[in-house]
């Protein structure tokens, strides 16, 4: 089977090797001076985002400060051949906006301004480069906030939110961005402003809002963004339930939602988890419980003690070994300040750490813990569980010493295994981090060659130089069958149409 | 009488036949949609005998049936659990099917408080216009990886891919409901409906018709208990006839004129626009249902001045969508050509460009 066209010319992209002199030029003809930036010790921050394994200095940065001078920037890169890689704050796990050493990175940081509020329709039109959190505090004093909160919410821009598909601990109950969103601007690949979507709740035509969202900047750069806000609800309180076997709390979460509940958040620890989160902050989190669950609920104050005296009920059933209920927001906010605090708790127990976002179906999360436990063993290496476990999303977080030779590239192989083990029980590779380079070849493992063309097809139409953030997100067909050819997957090798390269 | 048949090889070979030879295809399911868009010329693919529910688990949230099942029976089965399409599809008409609801991505009054039809779909098997079967999403709650084209079905009319399956997730049923209804003008009633919407309270339906706003609530029992108690109102009886009749168009407002009624999808705070006609309004504003003579061009104009779009439910008004613009058109045939790239698919039951 022959490679679609835009993988094709996203190799080529890749292989390119523009004149930087020349380019720097040709954007500050068109351009102010100060938002190019191309003096190593300027490009230097930019050279990594969350996934700081990987490293590469952007040939160029651009900071545009109006959407017209992004339109320029990628009408001037376009005509150039040259690659784009859009970035907002930098916080992605998955190494998407990593830069290309022949590429610009156009960096969204200064499109900070919330553009308005409107509380008779309950939006808000933002700038791309505004933090998630930024939006919930703009319309706290309206009783109003923006549902979805990702652990990064103090730093990652909504930009980057919608470019993700990002999910936070409130999505179980609220949706993902995908589901608080209604409207965008874009800058195509060719420098044209668009709209997508509308300020009604559908569009005509085919539903490129749904399509934007979680492309990864592969599609687009986002210029605006207007979101859904909801009424803050009148009260929210948190259930803390400890269990002996892990294989307990995941029967008990699974056992919540068939109860009829749907819980704000659901999010559980492992017992590493909770040592090292507890060591750190003092949520007091009984450090002796295989695994801990933090359920919380919300609504009327009247239905919010209706739902904890069921979820209470449930857990005890489920032979929690003890269950706290937070009296108070101060209370609620220590028993949730270990849980935010588990990815910064991990740097101080271990120089480095791997977070993966595999999805599995519920009644899958125990044995896929478990088996997790086993792959840590195997690899010798340790893992800490800390994770959205009402929506079956896990993020085992891998520990390891990038000092010590070749434990990245074991870790890796870990994490690939990990991710493998979440496809054998019907799960994604990638709940809400998204594929970007870290999980690219396992994205060989989680389609066929004809989704992957597909894939590729489509990508066609809104890029057909494949400029935008090329080699991330989709893998090509060759890419996959040299992976194939050092990872062969239950004795079976995939893509065996292809050639062996 | 519940069935199960799995025909997507024979929906794929008729589809990479009709590929190869060129030669367009209507996929039909039990027609109850066909009213909406315009009419595709071409052989019928019947997609009605590729039936049942593939997995249904409640505790997962989830279920995957395949595109011929009866929406009806799809229903019954999730009651049984206690449980419910959280969109309240419309029927119209009492074979619908799954995929026809998908496809057409239409939503029930729930939709702005809910979610859409788009919002609960997570995966689907469909075969592409080069009669390829492929899978995109799945069965978890949330999945990023690889473009979104599950969602992306949903209003599509067919015209990217005949779908195969669906996984949709799955909500449980309000433990209580009721509705309130109170006397408003239209005007009143939007900003009211406005108003309420800023209180943590568990609407689920406002819809006005006729000087009086209705306003559904369901939840946990407390809740609506409490949230009653604040707003007032009398309790409308039997209130779920009620909201399957607006669900359903079966309410005297659409079924006793035949004048043109048009869609027309607003941002919900939109004051009433200046349209000639008799309106009621639905999801909290955001849809409203007009039967007016007014021009098509000049309704469409005022309609677009405010922010939304209006299509044509009954009446002969060309296109039946409302018109997108040049840059938007061509991306989207590009995205077309992408994934049905002979043109076979349904062609034209949206725009003639597609
Ligand atoms: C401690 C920590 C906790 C986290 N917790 C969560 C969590 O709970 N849930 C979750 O979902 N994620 C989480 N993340 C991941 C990350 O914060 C999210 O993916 C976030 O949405 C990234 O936003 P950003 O602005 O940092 O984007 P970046 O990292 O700058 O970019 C991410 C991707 O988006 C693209 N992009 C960025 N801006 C634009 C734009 N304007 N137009 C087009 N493309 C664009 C980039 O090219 C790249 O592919 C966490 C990260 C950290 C470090």
């Amino acid at each position: 089977m022959a490679d679609t066209a835009s993988a094709d010319a996203a190799e080529q992209v890749l292989a390119s090797r523009p004149d930087k002199a020349q380019l720097i030029e040709k954007l500050v003809a068109k351009l102010p001076e100060h938002v190019i930036l191309h003096a190593e010790e300027d490009l230097r921050p930019f050279e990594c985002d969350g996934l700081s394994a990987y490293r590469v200095l952007p040939m160029i940065v651009v900071l545009p400060e109006t959407i017209e001078q992004v339109q320029i920037a990628m009408q001037v890169c376009y005509a150039n051949d040259v690659a784009v890689v859009a970035r907002g704050a930098g916080t992605g796990l998955s190494g998407g906006a990593l830069p290309m050493e022949n590429g610009v990175l156009l960096s969204l940081a200064k499109f900070k301004q919330i553009l308005d509020i409107d509380t008779a329709n309950r939006r808000a039109t933002v700038q791309p480069g505004v933090r998630n959190l930024a939006i919930s505090e703009a319309v706290s004093h309206l009783g109003l906030y923006y549902a979805p909160d990702p652990s990064s919410q103090i730093a990652c821009s909504i930009g980057g939110n919608v470019a993700e598909n990002s999910g936070g601990v409130h999505c179980l109950k609220y949706g993902l961005t995908t589901h608080n969103i209604v409207e965008l601007e874009i800058v195509t690949v060719e420098g044209e402003r668009m709209t997508i979507g509308s300020e009604a709740l559908d569009t005509p035509g085919y539903d490129l809002l749904a399509l934007m969202t979680g492309s990864e900047g592969l599609l687009g750069v986002i210029v605006q963004v207007v979101v859904k806000l909801l009424p803050k609800p009148e009260r929210a309180q948190v259930v803390l339930a400890a269990f002996d076997d892990v294989r307990k709390a995941g029967e008990a979460v699974a056992a919540i939602i068939q109860a009829g509940i749907i819980p704000a958040g659901l999010e559980m620890l492992d017992n590493p988890a909770i040592v090292a989160t507890e060591e750190f902050v003092h949520a007091d989190y009984p450090t002796e419980a295989a695994a801990i669950l933090l359920c919380e609920v919300d609504g009327t104050h009247a239905e919010v003690d209706e739902h904890i005296a069921d979820v209470r009920e449930v857990v005890e059933r489920e032979g929690a070994t003890e269950v706290r209920v937070s009296r108070d927001d101060a209370e609620r906010a220590i028993f949730w300040a270990g849980r935010k605090a588990a990815f910064p708790a991990m740097g101080r127990i271990s120089p480095d750490y791997y977070c993966m976002d595999g999805t599995i179906p519920r009644k899958a999360l125990a044995d896929v813990l478990i088996g997790i436990g086993e792959l840590s063993e195997k690899y010798g290496q340790r893992v800490a569980n800390v994770f959205h476990a009402g929506d079956g999303n896990l993020h085992p977080l891998i520990l390891y010493d990038a000092n010590i030779e070749g434990e990245l590239e074991r870790t890796e192989e870990f994490g690939g295994a990990i991710c493998e083990l979440c496809l054998e029980h019907g799960g994604t590779i990638t709940g809400e981090h998204g594929v970007g380079v870290e999980k690219i070849d396992q994205m060989c493992v989680q389609f066929p060659p004809d989704e992957l063309t597909q894939f590729h097809a489509v990508k066609q139409a809104f890029d057909s130089k494949g400029l935008l953030n090329p080699g991330k997100a989709v893998p090509t067909l060759h890419r996959c069958a040299e992976f194939g050819a050092m990872h062969v997957h239950n004795g079976e090798l995939p893509f065996p149409e292809l050639e062996r390269l | 009488m519940k069935t199960s048949a799995d025909q997507s090889e024979h929906l794929r070979e008729r589809v990479a036949e009709a590929f190869a030879k060129a030669t367009p295809l209507h996929i039909r399911g039990s027609g109850s949609k066909d009213f909406l868009g315009e009419t595709v010329h071409a052989d019928t693919l019947d997609v009605t005998g590729h039936t049942g529910v593939v997995n249904y688990e409640p505790g997962e949230l989830v279920m995957t049936a395949r595109a011929g099942t009866p929406l009806a029976e799809i229903e019954t089965v999730l009651d049984e659990a206690h449980q419910m399409l959280a969109f309240e599809p419309p029927h119209f008409g009492e074979n619908a099917t799954l995929g026809g609801t998908i496809a057409s991505g239409l939503s029930g009054p729930a939709r702005p408080f809910t979610g859409a039809a788009r919002d609960f779909v997570l995966g689907c098997r469909i075969v592409n216009g080069q009669g390829q079967i492929l899978r995109f999403g799945g069965e978890v709650m949330k999945n990023v990886a690889g473009y979104d084209l599950s969602r992306l079905m949903a209003g599509s009319y067919g015209t990217l891919g005949v779908l195969l399956d669906v996984s949709l997730k799955v909500l449980p049923v309000p433990r209580t409901q009721v509705t309130q209804v109170f006397e408003h003008t239209a005007a009143q009633a939007l900003e009211q409906i406005s108003d309420w919407q800023l209180k943590p309270w568990p609407i689920t339906g406002a819809y006005w018709e006729d000087g009086k706003t209705y306003l559904r609530l369901a939840g946990a029992t407390s809740s609506v208990e409490s949230a009653c108690e604040k707003l007032g109102g009398d309790a409308l009886d039997d209130d779920r006839a009620f909201w399957h009749a607006v669900r359903e168009h079966q309410r005297p407002f659409f079924t006793t004129t035949d004048r043109p009624l048009w869609r027309v999808s607003l941002p919900p705070a939109a004051p009433m626009l200046d349209i000639d006609g008799d309106c009621v309004i639905d999801w909290g504003g955001a849809q409203r249902w007009l039967q007016s003579d007014m021009d098509a061009v000049a309704l469409r104009r005022i309609v677009k001045e405010a922010g939304g779009h209006a299509s044509v439910y009954r009446g002969d008004a060309l296109p039946r969508f409302h018109p997108i613009g040049e840059s938007i058109m061509a991306l989207q045939k590009r995205l077309k050509k992408s994934m049905d790239p002979a043109g076979i698919l349904n062609p034209g039951r949206i725009y003639p460009e597609l």
